[in-house]
């Protein structure tokens, strides 16, 4: 997702460090996985410089983290980033989850409480640096005002200010009191990168000793007393509303207590999850599936189609593209599709709901707690200071949990049971009530000159516009920026570009963000097309692109440095072949991915191995960062070689792992990735491992079979 | 009334004799840390070990469970094979979200209390029936090597 404006960036971070936010003090165990977020009256004596950081009397700092965790790391970068200007050890930092609350919590890179669109570190790495150091100073100018002493004439390290002189030292609990009746600084001096001791050093993760033996606790592991599991069937078409139910049957089941039935959704509650999902078998339910009933996947494909015959809005204009593509010696045409993913994180969506008659209680895992918030405050009409949301680790956000559909559904079924009901969906209401990655469909041409270089180049992007729905202020001027996210960021040096957007709607599923969000698919278009221009000027795929990184430095780095790394050109066994793709897009980083494959007689894709070169600027934690290319790579190939929801009736045709195949681990790649060190801002990783991934393969099949696959998944078929 | 033997402590419980394991362990007993994926035994998150050996506790009737050593991921480091899987996969931070990983842990256990040294081939038959959507499946292959002592068989593992 893009930036809502940098100007916002530089006010939250003022505010943060400006003490501002004195009031705001939450509190909550030392755990990580705990239920955290109640309000909890700290210490008095506690030193709160700001909304992140609160310094108490007995020694502790503590981080209050609005990011939540997901696999990614933020739990371990977030307070390495405040530890490394407060001075104190990674070590000395203990975390709180932080309250649903935009007004001090807000992503200043997405407008809102939100963990997504690769943004954490990019959004956080100055306004906590500026958070930390504010509280430093104040620490320092405590004790300099203890000590009556010059602020200059002191160190800090570990938690403790030194007075460099005589030697005199006091700890920062010690100083807390005095230091909280100070005033904040206006402004603070951060420290000069050759001074980090954390930042870009590989730092254990935090919260993974809970995670190796049972103890963290994910939304669907909460207990409460008296708490009543159920499991639902809502509509399988979208738009579709319940027409009839027999329930007798249901009810008979041991355990079975409860069939809630309301317009779109039918839920059984019982005492354990194995009640509840005989009890839904159980059910005779009849569907009026409205106006989508007879929809397939052909159907959304000729209106997809039939909108591209139209010209969209200019998202990118550079010469007289158009002009330009009728004047080249030589037009290559392409239209490019790719398919509904669903997310299939392995924890299925779930929420637990206690609608009380003074306010509601919800426990789950969400990438969007203010969003989470509001809709329980919409449905039961509570003010939102009456609705508590406790949030849990997540297995697995990859987008989906950016949505809050299971939240606002386990809250409408909740004021229907009497005390707390945990919802968990199966498997396959998971897949088949996902909300999807979108179909695109894309028309893409370029012109060459005589040589073979691009002189033009034109692509049209047809598909949803998730921004309108999901950020309405972000949708300016009839452009989704994450729809054409990547295929505007265009690296290569063309003279003539032209890049357009058209919106276009199909109301027959739900479409949000899909890990790699709009340069997953933009980049698949883009770098097959270049590939394409490549064969078609018989030149090897990765000097071509080369020879039009002249004006892109940190493109051309990575590129060099993948094709090194990889042996680019060096001779592979029959039936083996390489391809590459380069990135780069909003995330602000660059990243090039060679992948080897082999494609079986039969056209079964096998990947060996992926290297990646990545230039993501200045690194927190950089295993984290490899781990999360590593993990994007793996996401991506499960993507390319077999993602695929189809509709038939209206309705989702997969349901569970055996026919929404992922990558296993008899199938895993040996992955490499190299990290380019630099000095320049922090960029995104969480997603461009997938973003790579799909084109990186196409062209690897590409040149063992030389069929062009313009569709994924990526189906050679049989090779002659 | 049935009585488990779970991690070592004999527990009654009232339930039908065809419920899965599974939904005995996290919804009557408590156990948590095995999770559900899918329940048709297609993604291995809810591993857990009868007597040693893996199975699926998702479509395993709670009554194959009767008279038998039932563990699970919260006792697994009590043996010495589950103790230096859980080691080495903190060694080398093959954790992210974490869903999968007991279930993950499990495989790798029960993979490494009956083949000290096992092979790049014997991990893909042991652990290929765990998913991982976060795809640590490089690090994990690495860490089962480490935790077996031994040098990865090939270059594989990242």
């Amino acid at each position: 997702m893009p930036a809502i404006s940098r100007r916002e960036f530089i006010l939250a971070g003022s505010a943060a460090a400006g003490g501002l936010l004195l009031s705001c003090r939450v509190g909550g165990g030392p755990g990580l996985a705990g239920v955290g977020a109640e309000a909890v009256d700290p210490s008095p004596t506690s030193f709160v410089p700001n909304a992140y950081v609160r310094v108490g009397s007995d020694e502790r700092v503590t981080l209050i983290v609005a990011q939540v965790e997901m696999g990614q790391g933020v739990y371990t970068s977030m307070p390495m980033i405040l530890a490394e200007e407060l001075d104190v050890g990674l070590d000395q930092v203990q975390i709180e989850l932080a309250p649903p609350d935009d007004s001090l919590y807000t992503n200043p890179l997405l407008g809102d409480q939100e963990t997504g669109a690769s943004s954490s570190v990019r959004a956080f790495y100055l306004p906590l640096r500026r958070a930390g150091a504010a509280a430093r100073s104040m620490l320092v100018a405590a004790a300099a005002e203890q000590w009556s002493v010059d602020p200059s004439s002191c160190r800090t390290e570990r938690g403790v200010v030194t007075h460099s002189p005589t030697g005199r030292t006091s700890s920062y609990g010690a100083l807390a009191a005095r230091a909280a009746k100070l005033p904040a600084p206006a402004e603070v001096a951060l420290k000069d990168r050759k001074d980090f001791r954390l930042i870009g050093t590989p730092a254990k993760r935090l919260d993974t000793p809970d995670k190796v033996n049972g103890k963290t606790q994910f939304g669907i592991d909460v207990r409460l007393p008296g708490m009543k599991i159920a499991t639902v069937a809502a509509s399988p078409v979208l738009g579709g509303k319940l027409a009839s139910l027999d329930d007798s049957e249901a009810k008979a089941v041991p355990g079975v207590r409860q069939v809630v039935r309301l317009d779109d959704v039918v839920a059984v509650v019982a005492d354990h999850m194995w009640a509840a999902k005989q009890g839904l078998a159980a059910l005779v339910i009849r569907w009026d599936d409205g106006p989508h009933a007879r929809v397939t996947t052909a159907d959304v494909v000729r209106g997809l189609d039939a909108a591209s015959q139209k010209p969209g809005v200019v998202a990118r204009s550079q010469g007289d593209a158009v002009a330009a593509l009728s004047r080249a010696t030589k037009k290559l045409h392409a239209v490019y599709q790719v398919p509904f993913l669903a997310h299939a994180a392995l924890e299925p969506a779930n929420c637990t709901v206690h609608v009380r008659k003074d306010g509601c209680e919800v426990w789950t895992g969400t990438q969007v707690l203010t969003r989470a918030q509001a809709t329980a405050s919409r449905v039961t009409g509570f003010p939102l200071d009456k609705v508590v949301i406790h949030n849990h680790m997540l297995g697995g956000g990859f987008g989906r949990r950016l949505e809050y559909d299971y939240v606002t559904q386990a809250v409408r079924i909740a004021q229907h049971v009497d005390g707390p009901v945990k919802v968990v969906w199966t498997r396959e209401e998971d897949i088949q009530h996902d909300v999807y990655r979108p179909y695109y469909f894309d028309r893409i041409a370029a012109g060459l000159d005589e040589l073979g270089r691009p002189v033009a180049w034109t692509h049209r992007v047809v598909g949803p516009a998730i921004l309108a729905r999901y950020a309405p202020p972000v949708f300016k001027d009839g452009i989704d920026p994450d729809a054409v996210d990547g295929a505007v960021q265009l690296v290569y040096d063309i003279p003539a570009v032209q890049v357009e957007y058209v919106r276009h709607e199909e109301p027959v599923l739900n479409t949000g963000f899909w890990r790699g969000v709009g340069p997953t698919h933009n980049m698949f278009v883009v770098e097959s097309f270049v590939d394409e221009l490549a064969a078609a000027a018989k030149a090897d795929p990765v000097e071509y692109r080369r020879g039009l990184l002249g004006k892109a430095p940190r493109a051309r780095a990575v590129l060099d440095l993948a094709a090194k790394a990889a042996g680019w050109g060096s001779p592979l066994p029959a039936g083996r072949g390489r391809g590459v793709a380069l990135l780069y897009s909003e995330w602000d980083t660059y990243v090039a991915q060679i992948a080897e494959v082999e494609v079986s007689k039969k056209g079964e894709v096998r990947v060996h191995r992926v290297v990646c070169a990545v230039d993501c600027g200045t690194v927190i934690n950089p295993d984290t960062v490899k781990a999360q290319i590593e993990g994007g790579v793996i996401f991506g190939i499960s993507g390319a070689l077999w993602g695929e929801i189809t509709l038939k009736n209206g309705r989702v045709q997969q349901s569970n792992f055996t026919d929404y195949r992922v990558l296993r681990m008899n199938e895993s790649p040996e992955i490499e990735v190299h990290l380019v060190q630099s000095s320049e801002a922090p960029g995104g990783v969480g997603e461009l491992g997938t973003a790579a991934t799909a084109p990186a393969l196409a062209n690897a099949v590409f040149a063992v079979t030389r069929k062009r696959l313009r569709q994924l998944p990526l189906r050679p078929g049989p090779l002659a | 009334m049935l009585t488990l033997t779970i991690n070592g402590n004999a527990q009654d419980v009232d339930v039908p004799a065809d419920m899965p394991l599974l939904w005995v362990l996290r919804d009557v007993v408590g156990l948590t840390g095995t999770k559900f994926g899918c329940g048709i035994s297609a993604c291995g998150a809810c591993t857990v070990h009868l007597d040693g050996q893996p199975i699926r506790s998702c479509i395993t009737p709670v009554a194959a469970g009767v008279g038998k050593r039932i563990t699970t991921i919260e006792a697994i480091g009590d043996t010495p094979a589950g103790k230096r899987v859980q080691q080495a996969w903190l060694d080398l931070e093959v954790v992210q979200c974490g869903y999968c990983q007991s279930g993950q842990i499990m495989s790798a256990s029960a993979l490494l209390a009956s083949n000290s040294n096992p092979s790049d081939a014997d991990i893909d038959a042991a652990m290929s029936g765990n998913i991982c959507r976060c795809g640590t499946y490089p690090r994990m292959r690495a860490a089962i090597h480490r935790a077996a002592g031994s040098a990865p068989a090939s270059a594989k593992g990242g």
